[in-house]
């Protein structure tokens, strides 16, 4: 059997990739895109830690998250299409009319 | 003397506070509708108001008859503080009912008499509107009256004393903004300030007689007072004596004696029926009341009767010397009423309180007429003025100016007038007969009486009396010669016009209660009604005989009088402008009667001119120098000024301001860096979220 370790070592990658993604893409839907990613490496430790535990919490934390990933898929799709119309463009640098 | 708390239900004495609420009733109905009522209709109110009480009154009489003994009607509690306990109670016997009947009977007729004085006095004014207030004030004066003589104790009398004193202060005021001829001028509101003023001298006698009353025996109410005197007599006599002699400066301001007499002529001001009524018949006679009410007291030392006996005389007869020397027919009435008083203060205080009071009721009816046939005579030469002014159209200038003075009560004017005025000149031929003393009218029972327990007891006071008994015939014969007799020595009286019935009806009445009075108390044994009747009240009196030598004296003496003064007067009338015949024999005498001993002028120097010297120190230097000037302005708007210009420099621009600019300049520089920090830039926040969680899960796991 693959020791969990593995699995942990391969959903910090990917939280990394996801977080790597967030700061330096320019694109909102990327951005997105590396979000999800992240809750997916989050989700991937938790079913890691369930077999380990042999409980079932992870793996309802698991359908909560992906729950409100939909949920965020279904709002951010919808604020990036709607920026998108008003600029044409979903770049995020361009974002910045609440500078201080 | 002692009275039983007889049951009120007993005869008609539960009627008695009638006499307080008729009148009061009487005033109401008055105040509230009598523009509505109209002139007759609040005569008649009035009038029939102070009718009740005198029906009332006439009721306790008739009760009295029965249950000589009286009875204290109860109306209600009044105060009750600690040891003290003064009911609202009526007093109701032989001594009240006296007053009573004198006060509502002379003043129904008094009353009746107004309606048609007032009708014309307020047209000669030129102001209707203030008839209904006239007989308001009237009732009012009525009302206050019977509390003071029906009161069961010192405080309720004292109620009722201040009371008249405001009605009579109301009354002299009544056409407070002209003088007594009609013209603008404050001359009559002064003289009604005078009366106020002198009477508050009297009233702090009478306030410090209560507080001594009250301190040593512990009561107002008359049982308990009379019961107590006797035994503070024996251990402090100067009490007693403090006591009767601070009452008696009472007497002196209501009752018009030496010293403070001077109010009564300015109260001349008033209209005459409140001359009558109030400065003749009944509320001068207030003092005489007290005295003989609280015989009691002033019977246990001869000191406090010697003192009011001396008093008494003194003014009658000095009273009577100034009465010589006057010109106004209401003044020389005015010095005539304060004889008179001094007469019954000098016999209250001599301890002759029948003789006292038989005089204060002959007096009421003869003064009264006197007053008011007086008024009938101004009356009836305002109307001559009147007329002699419309006949002659356009005088000359000299002529006008003549009128614009012309006094209708100035004796100089009249003259004459007993063909013109017959019915005036009768009743007033008999009020004088019963003023001067002529057997068989009132005044000659009354004033013997006097002065035979005078010549008894106090021989300097018969003395005194007899001179003044002798003036008082000759002013009065003085006063008839020069006012019915003779020529006219104006127009005014020649044209003058007899008084309607409404005038002359209670004149006839006074007249015959003046002639026949003095039959209530004939001074033969088997008689003494009056005394008997007193008696009562007043326990057990002695009646001395009657003196023919003192009655033979008296009466020589006015007759002596009536003739000196026929001889001086009327055998060569006096003619228009001629000096008074007097003046020449007497000389500065004269000077003296005719200017009052210039006792106005010497109050004026000694007490009103440092009073106002004293009064203008207190406003100027004290008020407005020291207290507006200094104090206010100097020390506490500069005091003021200068904490307020302390607060608002150090302590509001020099703390609190700063402290709150380096606040508000903080929190803006605070503002000011914390503004970099919204790049604008997601990626950014996002790597401070990434930071920040980094952060916190590096402090979790390594803590």
């Amino acid at each position: 059997m693959v020791p969990v370790s593995y699995y942990l070592i391969l959903s910090a990658i990917l939280f990394s990739l996801g977080a790597l993604g967030v700061l330096m893409r320019r694109n909102a839907l990327v951005i997105f895109m590396s979000i999800e990613l992240m809750l997916n490496a989050a989700n991937l430790a938790f079913v890691a830690f369930t077999r380990v535990h042999e409980t079932f919490s992870g793996q309802i934390f698991v359908f909560f998250v992906m729950a409100v990933a939909a949920a965020e898929v279904a709002v951010g799709l919808a604020l990036i299409v709607t920026i998108y119309r008003s600029r044409q463009s979903v770049d995020i640098d361009q974002l910045s009319s609440l500078k201080g | 003397m002692l009275l039983n708390e007889a049951n009120p239900a007993t005869g008609f004495f539960g009627l008695v506070p009638w006499i307080v609420f008729a009148p009061v009733i009487g005033l109401l109905i008055n105040a509230f509708f009598g523009k509505r009522l109209g002139e007759t209709g609040v005569g008649l109110v009035a009038s029939l108001a102070a009718g009740a009480a005198f029906l009332v009154s006439v009721l306790q009489a008739v009760s009295l008859a029965q249950h000589p003994e009286g009875a204290i009607v109860k109306l209600g509690e009044w105060i009750h503080i600690g040891q003290l306990a003064l009911d609202w109670a009526f007093r109701v016997d032989t001594l009240s009912v006296t007053m009573m009947l004198v006060v509502s009977g002379v003043g129904t007729l008094i009353h009746i008499y107004a309606i048609g004085y007032m009708r014309e006095d307020v047209r000669f004014k030129n102001d209707p509107a203030r008839f209904p207030r006239f007989f308001v004030f009237l009732n009012l004066f009525i009302a206050a009256m019977m509390i003071l003589v029906s009161g069961d104790n010192y405080l309720m009398l004292f109620v009722g004393w201040e009371g008249v004193g405001l009605a009579s202060f109301l009354l002299i005021g009544f056409w407070y903004d002209m003088d007594t001829l009609g013209r603008p001028s404050w001359a009559n509101s002064n003289a009604a300030k005078k009366a106020f003023i002198t009477n508050r001298v009297g009233d702090f006698g009478f306030l410090i007689a209560g507080f001594l009353m009250f301190w040593y025996l512990g009561s107002f109410q008359f049982d308990a007072v009379f019961a107590g005197a006797p035994g503070l007599a024996k251990l402090h006599p100067e009490i007693i004596l403090l006591m009767t002699v601070f009452m008696l400066i009472g007497v002196a301001g209501k009752s018009a004696q030496i010293p403070l007499y001077v109010w009564l002529p300015d109260a001349m001001a008033g209209p005459t029926p409140v001359s009558a009524l109030i400065h003749a018949a009944t509320m001068v006679t207030a003092g005489v009341y007290l005295i003989a009410r609280s015989a009691p007291i002033f019977g246990l030392l001869h000191d406090s009767q010697y003192i009011v006996a001396t008093v008494g005389a003194v003014t009658a007869l000095f009273a009577a010397t100034i009465a010589v020397g006057q010109y106004d027919i209401k003044k020389v009435l005015a010095y005539s009423t304060i004889s008179q008083l001094g007469f019954m203060v000098a016999a209250v205080g001599m301890g002759a309180y029948v003789a006292g009071m038989f005089h204060l009721v002959t007096h009421a009816f003869f003064k009264a007429l006197l007053f008011l046939g007086a008024g009938s005579v101004i009356l009836g030469l305002e109307r001559g003025h009147h007329h002699a002014a419309h006949h002659h159209g356009h005088g000359s200038h000299a002529e006008n100016h003549h009128e614009e003075t012309f006094d209708p009560g100035d004796m100089r004017n009249m003259g004459g007038l007993r063909k013109t005025m017959p019915v005036t000149f009768w009743v007033y031929m008999v009020g004088t007969l019963a003023l001067g003393g002529i057997f068989p009218f009132a005044g000659f029972w009354s004033k013997d009486e006097i002065l035979l327990d005078a010549s008894l007891h106090f021989p300097h006071v018969y003395w005194i009396l007899s001179a003044a008994a002798f003036l008082t015939a000759f002013y009065m014969g003085r006063q008839v010669w020069m006012v019915f007799f003779g020529k006219a020595r104006h127009e005014a009286a020649e044209h003058a016009e007899e008084s309607p019935l409404v005038i002359t009806i209670p004149l006839i009445i006074l007249a015959a209660l003046s002639a026949l009075g003095g039959f209530i108390n004939l001074p033969f044994k088997g008689f003494h009604q009056f005394g008997h009747w007193l008696e009562h009240t007043l326990g057990a009196i002695e009646f001395p005989p009657f003196s023919l030598a003192v009655a033979g004296v008296s009466t020589l003496l006015a007759l002596g009088a009536i003739a000196l003064s026929w001889l001086l007067y009327q055998r060569k009338p006096l003619e228009h402008g001629q000096a008074d015949p007097l003046a020449k024999p007497l000389g500065l005498l004269f000077v003296g009667m005719e200017n009052k001993w210039f006792i106005d002028e010497a109050y004026q120097f000694l007490f009103v001119q440092p009073y106002h010297a004293l009064a203008g120190f207190l406003a100027q230097k004290v008020d407005w120098d020291f207290w507006h000037e200094w104090f206010h302005d100097s020390v506490l708007v500069q005091g003021f000024v200068g904490l307020a210009r302390f607060l608002a420099n150090p302590v509001d621009l020099g703390l609190i301001d700063r402290v709150s600019y380096w606040l508000s300049d903080a929190i803006r520089a605070s503002a000011e860096g914390l503004r970099k920090l919204q790049t604008g830039f997601v990626r950014s926040y996002a790597l401070s979220v990434v930071l920040g969680v980094a952060a916190i899960l590096g402090y979790l796991l390594l803590k």
